[in-house]
């Protein structure tokens, strides 16, 4: 298994859309096949236009507020000694988070495709929330398919795809997390494919969808490259990118302009949701060796029983609650580009305190988990190294967990 | 596969003049010796019967199979439990077909080629894998075959004319025709006329090949849908049996009679 160079990672997979041979496919109903066959011919035919480049460029700038800013965190860095710690800061764009970017993708594709009604699921309600912003935007029917538990914890996002216009559909099934939310979902499609769109989450799911949403985060990453021209005048010899895992899809789009860096000058450390400290229960299928399954149409390390159950999982964090992980993802551990690791809930917590203490940035539970790893790893690194955070999400959505962890928000 | 006990069970049923009758039950539901007698009861009436395995993340399930699926793992049922439970039922009907369906990952991780050898041994006729399409299903349908198992293509009314010729000549004894562009269980949104026309455009492929359609059918649209080969009914038996144990009432002998209803029906 071996990464190809000058390709990007979500074009090096084989004709049945298997990266590495093994992760991603498209395991899905027969129902499905043609829909999804028109879209990858669709967003085939739509990345090599002109136009279409045009039109998302002038969306990402002027609607999403590209780029973002990339920062030092003095403060932070001074008191842990060692590394820099610097912080790409992703939740400036419009709506709080890197959800926008495949959102905006997506409601471009289902207005060129010709159908009016566009479907996603939702976790932290961050991807629903910026689906519905891009469905108001450019006129389409959305609904967004959360489980009932994910509602209750992120009311404020909730709060606002009601403004937009939005139809939440509450799901009650199995765990009423992500994973159900996507499953109903999928389930809502099968029975409208013919006039609906449905946009995934995250680089998750069948092929295409994990093409689409790492094509349309891969933003952060080009922004990113050329930050580091401007601040350092060339890229430093010593990078380390981390980034929060749970489908995948902002750490694919921190990562890909860098994918084809030798690990030594540039590397990549995704760290996943290790769920509450004494629980046994935790949404990390790379870092805690899950075995490979197949989850919502795709193959990849997957929390699962010996039976093929998908199991329940856990953590503090709605966004990376889910017990799959992006095929690419598996990928890139498997060639051993990226590492993975985890944070419990604990520790992403505490992480959100020091980074707020220190410094005027407010990342959501999802970055304070990838914070966690930086806080840990920046005291035994020396002062060139440039370890850099993607700040994917904002804290706004979970100031009432917050609130009741901490006593304060 | 010619003399298939699949075959053999449509020429029967021709020869009755009418469609075969074919039956969705859960493994397991809500017992795995309920399940197996529920089984045993309505074979008297069902020419094939189809048993899930159940999956907790059934991506094409409405709610009806998805309740007995949840309650069929609540209560304990294992893969292993599933081969037992078709091995005690050919053990008192060797003549009627048994017709696997669930979720790949299940197969998968079970291993493929055991999974097959212990369909085997178990005497099972078919497998329906629900999200594993052609052409991704070749390998695994050819395995089959030669185990003398049935993989069961699927075919939607989305399927393209090219596809629906290649998927015709990779499939076996059966095929199964998807009503409508629904989840399992689903209000019959299309009229049976015009399935019945789509249906027939895929007869006209192959005239040796048993087409039967599911998704939809319940006791009042069933005898609409008389001209194929053989009709499944899922949802509505997987209904029966919640609202059985809701009532408090006996599942075989409710589900029974709404088995026996249906063949009616066509006859």
């Amino acid at each position: 298994m071996k990464l190809k160079k000058n390709i990007p990672l979500i074009d090096q997979h084989d004709k049945f859309g298997f990266w590495g041979g093994k992760f991603g496919g498209s395991f899905i109903p027969e129902t499905l096949k043609k829909p999804v066959e028109d879209l990858t011919k669709e967003f085939h035919k739509l990345r090599k236009k002109r136009n279409f480049i045009k039109k998302r460029d002038f969306y990402f700038k002027n609607y999403v507020g590209s780029p973002t800013s990339f920062i030092k965190l003095e403060n932070l860095s001074s008191h842990l000694g060692g590394a820099q710690i610097w912080a790409k800061v992703v939740s400036e764009a419009n709506g709080g988070a890197h959800k926008i970017y495949n959102a905006t993708v997506h409601a471009l594709i289902c207005k060129a495709m010709g159908k009016k009604y566009i479907v996603g699921d939702t976790g932290a309600g961050y991807a629903g929330k910026m689906l519905s912003m891009a469905a108001k935007k450019f006129g389409l029917k959305c609904k967004i398919f959360m489980g009932a538990k994910d509602i209750k914890r992120q009311k404020p996002n909730c709060d606002a795809m009601r403004r937009n216009g939005a139809e939440i559909v509450p799901v009650y099934s199995g765990s009423q997390t992500l994973v159900d939310a996507v499953s109903e979902c999928m389930r809502y499609w099968v029975s409208n494919c013919d006039n609906t769109h449905m946009c995934v989450g995250s680089t998750v799911g069948p092929n295409i969808f994990v093409k689409i949403c790492g094509w349309s985060t891969a933003q952060i990453s080009r922004e990113l490259k050329i930050q580091l021209k401007k601040e350092f005048k060339k890229i430093p010899k010593k990078i380390k990118l981390i980034n929060c895992v749970g489908g995948g899809s902002s750490a694919y789009g921190f990562w890909s302009e860098f994918i084809d860096y030798d690990k030594k000058h540039i590397e990549l450390i995704g760290v996943e949701a290790g769920g509450p400290k004494k629980s046994k229960l935790h949404a990390a299928p790379l870092s805690r060796n899950a075995k490979i399954g197949i989850l919502h149409g795709a193959a990849s390390y997957v929390c699962q029983n010996n039976e093929g159950q998908i199991q329940d999982t856990e953590s503090i964090s709605a966004g990376l609650d889910y017990p799959g992980v992006s095929p690419i993802h598996c990928f890139l551990k498997d060639t051993k580009r990226a590492r993975y690791t985890y944070a419990t809930d604990e520790a992403a917590l505490n992480a959100y305190k020091m980074v707020t203490k220190f410094e005027k940035l407010n990342p959501s539970l999802e970055p304070s988990h990838a914070f966690a790893e930086a806080i840990k790893i920046a005291p035994k690194l020396s002062k060139d190294t440039i370890l850099i955070v993607n700040s994917c999400g904002d804290a706004k959505k979970d100031r009432d967990i917050l609130k009741d962890r901490l006593g304060k928000y | 596969m010619n003399n298939s006990l699949i075959n053999q069970s449509f020429k029967k049923a021709k020869k009755e003049n009418r469609p075969a009758l074919l039956t969705y039950t859960v493994a397991g539901d809500n017992t795995k010796k309920k399940s197996l007698e529920i089984l045993k009861s309505i074979s008297k009436y069902a020419d094939i019967c189809e048993l899930g395995f159940p999956h907790n993340t059934p991506i094409a399930d409405g709610g009806q199979i998805q309740t007995s699926a949840y309650r069929a793992i609540k209560n304990g049922v294992k893969i292993n439990d599933i081969f037992s439970i078709v091995s005690k039922f050919k053990k008192f009907r060797k003549d009627k077909p048994i017709i696997l369906m669930g979720y790949y990952n299940m197969i998968y991780q079970y291993n493929e080629n055991k999974f097959i050898k212990k369909c085997k041994k178990s005497k099972v006729d078919g497998l329906i894998v629900v999200d594993l399409p052609h052409p991704e299903n070749k390998i695994f349908a050819s395995k089959c075959k030669k185990n003398k198992i049935n993989f069961i293509q699927l075919i939607s009314p989305t399927t393209s004319k090219l596809r629906l010729k290649k998927i015709i000549k990779d499939s076996h004894d059966m095929i199964y025709y998807i009503s409508m562009l629904s989840t399992t269980g689903g209000k019959l949104k299309v009229s049976p006329k015009r399935i019945i026309q789509e249906y027939q455009k895929i007869k006209k492929q192959n005239k040796s090949k048993n087409v039967v359609i599911g998704f939809g059918i319940t006791e009042k649209t069933i005898k609409l849908l008389k001209k194929a080969d053989g009709l499944v009914v899922g949802s509505a038996i997987c209904k029966e049996i919640t609202k059985s144990i809701k009532k408090r009432q006996n599942t075989v002998i409710n589900v029974t009679n709404v088995v026996r209803k249906l063949k009616n029906k066509i006859k």
